[in-house]
């Protein structure tokens, strides 16, 4: 039920922090990280997740496969 | 003004379509200064570099380095990297990488917060009295990150008001913020465009992030041309000067941009700056790894020239990083790390500001003073031989650099009409294995300047002075810390007396390249 950042790829631009619309993304340690208990994948929100849509580094907003995936 | 044509009448009167002969006839009568009334007054005072700006330009751009050519002789400008955030991706830009030893647009060694930044603009300030523009350009888009760029102006205005606010955005949320960019007093704003036709914009952008949605292909080039144009019109119907910065990219927008120059210049932008792409495969740009070459330093003269009749050129353009700090030809920014920053103790005097920048002021009307004096000694000169001419120079607008130290050469055009400044060719040291040795130096000064007929220095060594002169490039240091512009025009005379006289033989001079690749500062 939620995206991750690769950090190893991220630049730590912060573009994706403000496009949450669940508040789930934070500056930690120099990069960004997803809180996956409050990501919701934008679905209901938007067509497609915001971080992914906005990241300017292909591949670092993906998919957890820790998690399954959200359900409305 | 950027695009400094130094002629006769331009200097003499702000008014177009005057008499020359007869401006020439006051001249020899009255020397140029000190004259009263008439068409010839306003050769004195504050005409320096004015060209054909209107006075109400000419106050807001005349201490601004990125929009005065002449200015940027004098005049310091600061960024600050408070905006890391991008809404667009350009494939001749890589975010990701960042080698101290980078130097080029959307790279920066450190974010700050607004409140750092503010502090690091009352240092800097303190330390380079000549600093007088802040300008927000990134590392990503300023209006991409709108809280901390207002944030920062707001605090700055408070702390420096005599500091002028800019900053520089692809445009693509102007529309949105020209309401807020306008009452913070900001009245410089730098727009990027690179295309207005978006089968041309898709090879440029591969997708923009817009209303929650990315957006790809020829329909995302639809979108930023259009905010582009509507956010232009916004700005200058309120009167805020807009610069328009474009990226030459040959084969895919080089014969475009005249067409852009003419669509900006129709919205009300005054100043058009067309710089060469940036594009080496170390960068893991995309137009970097597919090979896209940039222009070479004639291609881009050329194109520039080709729309300096539509409106005024920036040609002194130095691509900095978001957070560059000094005269646009140097980057101190590593003595204003965050942490040395923080640890100074700031004392921010505006009336020793001013002090300094009332001798900047004298230094520049003598500067203006003895080009005018010199072009004089051209009246009546019919040649069309125009050439071009190097010169080693720390700021000043004097012959003040070493050859040996050299880490760029400014570019003069000669011709009978005067001294023009065409642009610049760095020629600093690679980060690279094998550079740095003399003969291989001195190989890629040659290539910068190979269409130059005489390069300008400070001094120079019997051995480099050889060399310059087997590829036909003449060293000349009997300039040494004289003006540049006086100099190059009485180089000029000299040398039209040498083809007349027949011990010269004018040819025309090869192409020059563009210096692509990392930067290393002092």
């Amino acid at each position: 039920m939620a995206f991750k950042i690769v950090s190893s790829q991220c630049t730590s631009c912060s573009a994706c922090e403000p496009e949450c619309p669940n508040m789930a993304i934070s500056e930690k340690n120099g990069t960004f990280v997803i809180d996956p208990a409050k990501c919701t994948e934008c679905i209901n929100y938007f067509d497609e997740p915001q971080c992914v849509a906005v990241c300017p580094v292909d591949d670092t907003c993906i998919i957890d496969n820790n998690y399954p995936r959200y359900s409305a | 003004m950027a695009s400094q044509i130094v002629s006769l009448a331009s200097v003499a009167t702000p008014n177009n379509g005057v008499d020359l002969d007869e401006i020439m006839q006051q001249k020899a009568e009255h020397q140029g200064c000190g004259t009263s009334g008439g068409s010839g007054k306003a050769s004195c005072g504050t005409g320096a570099g004015q060209g054909d700006l209107a006075p109400e330009i000419w106050e807001k751009v005349k201490n601004h380095p990125c929009y005065s050519e002449e200015a940027h002789h004098h005049y310091a400008r600061m960024h600050v990297a408070v905006a890391p955030a991008c809404n667009i991706q350009c494939n001749y830009c890589n975010r990701k990488y960042d080698c101290a030893n980078e130097s080029r647009p959307g790279v920066v060694s450190e974010k700050l917060t607004p409140e750092q930044a503010a502090k690091k603009v009352l240092a800097v300030a303190s330390t380079i009295p000549q600093m007088t523009v802040l300008g927000i350009a990134g590392p990503g888009d300023p209006l991409a990150n709108p809280e901390k760029t207002f944030k920062t102006f707001e605090l700055i205005s408070k702390t420096a008001p005599d500091i002028k606010l800019c900053l520089s955005t692809n445009g693509l949320m102007l529309p949105d913020h020209v309401n807020t960019i306008a009452g913070y007093n900001v009245d410089h704003v730098t727009i990027t465009i690179n295309m207005v036709d978006a089968d041309v914009g898709a090879q440029i952008y591969p997708w923009i992030y817009y209303k929650n949605k990315r957006y790809k292909g020829r329909e995302a080039a639809q979108i930023l041309t259009d905010r582009q144009m509507q956010g232009l019109e916004m700005l200058t119907e309120r009167g805020i000067l807009c610069k328009v910065n474009s990226v030459m990219i040959p084969g895919i927008n080089d014969h475009h941009l005249v067409e852009v120059n003419r669509a900006v210049k129709s919205r009300g932008a005054f100043l058009h700056n067309i710089m060469p792409l940036i594009s080496a495969p170390e960068h893991g740009t995309v137009f970097g790894l597919n090979g896209q070459r940039g222009p070479t330093a004639q291609e881009l003269k050329s194109l520039q020239d080709s729309c300096e009749g539509e409106m005024n050129m920036m040609r002194h353009c130095r691509q900095c990083r978001a957070d560059a700090v000094g005269l646009l030809g140097e980057d101190r920014s590593a003595e204003f790390t965050t942490e040395a920053v923080m640890a100074m103790e700031v004392d921010y005097d505006i009336d020793s500001r001013k002090a300094y920048q009332t001798l900047v002021e004298q230094e520049r009307q003598a500067t203006a003073d003895a080009k005018r004096m010199e072009l004089e000694t051209l009246a009546g000169e019919q040649s069309d031989v125009k050439i071009l001419i190097a010169v080693a120079t720390k700021g000043s607008g004097r012959i003040n650099e070493h050859f040996g130290h050299a880490t760029e050469f400014q570019i003069y055009e000669a011709s009978a009409s005067g001294a023009k400044f065409v642009g610049h060719r760095r020629v600093d040291l690679y980060c690279q294995g094998g550079y740095g040795e003399e003969e291989a130096l001195e190989t890629t000064i040659i290539r910068a300047i190979n269409d130059c007929t005489a390069v300008f220095v400070a001094k120079i060594g019997g051995c480099p002075k050889a060399s310059l002169e087997s590829a036909g490039i003449d060293a000349v240091d009997r300039y040494a810390f004289e003006y540049i512009e006086q100099s190059v025009i009485a180089y000029y005379r000299d040398y039209l007396d040498k083809i007349r006289s027949g011990s010269v033989v004018h040819g025309q001079r090869g192409d020059a390249q563009i210096r692509q690749g990392a930067y290393v500062a002092a």
